[in-house]
């Protein structure tokens, strides 16, 4: 008796809805069992992860500002991912952005520049990111070279440029040695929606991305050109549209949303440039993209709930003494069930019964 | 003299580690599975390759530990990418987040404590011959064992019907299935390999390449070494030469820093990410005439019945 992939006639719409609420329901009878190996208790844990961030203002300000990086890179992965272009290096063109932006910055600090500088930061970051993602396509489309290597690749080599910088020429001189730029000015700080408070411009601009991208692949024929070249690449072939381009195009959209986003990480929450500005964020928003089934409201609801879990896992260690690294290992095991959920939308499972009368295969 | 036979040592030592992963790999990769999760394999390897050998006293307990580790992570892998058909680049992906964390977990207690690094081989005489004694006869155990893989590797694909069988799965599986071979069983045990290498490189790192561990250690060797199989063009004789010119290259520009060559140390850090990416460009664009890779790498398959 052994249990079989087999082929659904047609695509299963009910599991389609129901697989992320599967996934997570999985990866939290998961955790469980992880917190108590770990010799904590299962139910404050969860507690602590999911329930106590949402239960004061402070906090859920906090999980927005976190989603905001997630939901604008995961937006730009997932157009790459529907076109079948792999870009897996968002970290690094989000680091890259965050440099090009804070440069302009430390040139205007201490000028009477005036309102132009933050979005002259914001520009300059996009092109920036959308450049750096650029190198990696350009290898694709032109040498055949894989786009997954490059792409990550690069995110080492934009670690270290930010590292030289921040340790170098651009080192704060008041600072006392630490690998940190000055404060930005005023004018180069992405303002607050609520005084005193936590929550920024960003995240505004992060829910205008997730707008665009809807209309993007819903409304427009270049969106349905990046939906079948990745879908059906013979069809898209005959259909006119150009797979190569579209590589192009996403990465570029990809690598502009991610140097956006490193930017406002920058000129917002953290107000200086320095290393380990970015906990992931990058490589989280891969599972954001997905647990988001590629969707944009999806990709909205999954970043969220992902900034949740980094909020949840502070918190988990202040109060309990939880190590950080288990909410990479939470974010990991929930791609893995996300995965395995919507291969259930295309295959079902069938109880194969060994067979006396039928000879076993020549195998 | 002495410097000369430095830098050889050095240069196998940074290589091992790349050598044995992508050994493992390049098994993998021609049985037409892409497994992406290297990295994380590799992490979680030297994790628990440190635990064991904390905790027994042992380099080989620690390096067995290593194996295990690998090899447990690929079976994830192998249920979901062959089990439920999963899309190969985002298991691969996920296998390296779920490791990163992992090992996170697994050697935070661990980190700041240190044990004896692995013993290197010593033949009175032999060992003693300058120049080349050290580097023939005095390395430590995982070089020679890196040696003996890929040897191994090589023989086995290239001269034994299983290799032979292996690689018909990864160049047609619909006609290795058809000819009645149990496709996804030896893919499985080729992830495994693939897996267990993976593993033992990775135990390498905090056994005998430096004496410690510290979280994030593998900093992308996983990734280089998936970059070498490409540059291998999938055959394990290229393989040998691309891991000891990337050694070569890590080393190189150690020295350099050390040389106080006026460059900062991250532009030179950076080299062998960027001499990976020049590789991966020049190899590609040279492969015009068609692709050496197993025809069917990274697909999905599910037996029809």
């Amino acid at each position: 008796m052994q249990l079989v992939l087999e082929r659904r006639a047609e695509r299963s719409g009910t599991i389609a809805l129901a697989s992320p609420l599967i996934a997570v329901g999985l990866t939290l009878v998961t955790m469980i069992i992880l917190f108590a190996i770990l010799g904590k208790n299962p139910l404050l844990a969860l507690h602590a992860y999911f329930i106590a961030p949402l239960t004061d203002g402070y906090s859920l300000q906090e999980i927005a500002v976190k989603a905001t990086p997630l939901v604008m890179i995961a937006i730009g992965l997932s157009l790459c991912y529907l076109a079948n272009a792999w870009n897996i290096g968002a970290e690094g063109q989000f680091l890259i952005g965050a440099v090009a932006g804070s440069w302009i910055a430390l040139k205007t600090q201490g000028t009477d520049a005036g309102a132009w500088v933050l979005p002259a930061m914001l520009v300059l970051a996009a092109a920036a990111g959308a450049l750096y993602a650029l190198i990696p396509a350009i290898c694709r489309v032109k040498f055949g070279a894989s786009e997954i290597l490059t792409s990550l690749m690069l995110v080492y080599v934009a670690e270290l440029f930010l590292d030289y910088l921040v340790r170098g020429p651009w080192r704060d001189p008041q600072g006392f040695n630490f690998p940190t730029t000055a404060e930005f000015d005023p004018v180069a700080t992405v303002p607050l929606l609520i005084e005193g408070g936590r929550l920024h411009l960003g995240s505004a601009i992060a829910l205008l991305v997730v707008g665009g991208a809807a209309i993007l692949l819903g409304r427009t024929i270049k969106g349905f050109g990046i939906r079948v070249v990745g879908a059906a690449p013979r069809a898209a072939r005959f259909g006119g549209f150009n797979a190569n381009q579209l590589i192009i195009l996403t990465f570029a959209v990809s690598g502009a949303l991610a140097g956006l986003a490193g930017i406002i990480e920058v000129a917002g929450p953290v107000g200086h440039l320095q290393p380990g500005i970015s906990p992931g964020y990058g490589f989280t928003a891969i599972i954001v993209a997905f647990l988001g089934r590629l969707n944009p409201l999806g990709i909205l609801v999954a970043g969220l709930f992902l900034a949740l879990t980094f909020i949840g896992g502070e918190q988990a260690q202040i109060a309990m003494k939880i190590p950080l690294d288990v909410t990479k290992v939470f974010q990991g095991i929930l791609l893995f069930y996300v995965l395995a959920c919507d291969s259930l939308i295309l295959y079902r499972f069938k109880l194969v019964l060994p067979s006396r009368q039928v000879a076993r295969g020549a195998g | 003299m002495e410097l000369v036979e430095a830098i050889i040592l050095a240069v196998l030592a940074a290589s091992t580690p790349l050598l044995i992963a992508a050994a493992g790999e390049l098994v993998t990769e021609r049985s037409g599975v892409l497994n992406l999760g290297v990295e994380g394999m590799m992490i979680v390897g030297a994790a628990c390759g440190f635990a064991g050998a904390w905790l027994t006293g042992s380099t080989f307990i620690g390096a067995l530990f290593g194996i295990v580790a690998g090899t447990l992570m690929s079976l994830i892998f192998a249920l979901m990418a062959l089990g439920l058909a999963v899309n190969q680049v985002a298991t691969g992906l996920a296998l390296t987040i779920l490791g990163i964390g992992l090992s996170g977990l697994i050697g935070a207690g661990f980190v700041g404590e240190r044990i004896t690094p692995a013993m290197h081989l010593h033949i009175p005489g032999l060992t003693d011959i300058p120049l080349i004694g050290r580097v023939l006869f005095g390395e430590d155990g995982f070089v020679y064992v890196s040696v003996a893989l890929i040897v191994g590797v090589w023989w086995f694909l290239g001269r034994t019907r299983a290799g032979l069988i292996l690689r018909a799965c990864g160049d047609n599986h619909v006609s290795a299935h058809a000819l009645g071979y149990p496709v996804l069983r030896i893919r499985t045990f080729a992830v495994m390999f693939g897996g267990a290498c993976a593993g033992l490189a990775g135990a390498y790192l905090p056994l005998a390449y430096t004496p410690f561990f510290i979280p994030g250690m593998t900093a992308g060797r996983g990734w280089i070494a998936l970059a070498l199989v490409v540059f291998s063009s999938w055959r394990p004789g290229r393989l040998v030469i691309g891991a000891y010119l990337f050694g070569a290259v890590t080393i190189l520009q150690l020295h350099a820093q050390g040389w106080g060559v006026g460059i900062p140390s991250q532009f030179m850090s950076a080299l062998p990410y960027l001499a990976t990416v020049l590789v991966l460009v020049l190899l590609s664009r040279a492969r015009t005439g068609g692709s050496t890779a197993p025809a069917a790498l990274g697909t999905v398959f599910v037996p029809d019945r």
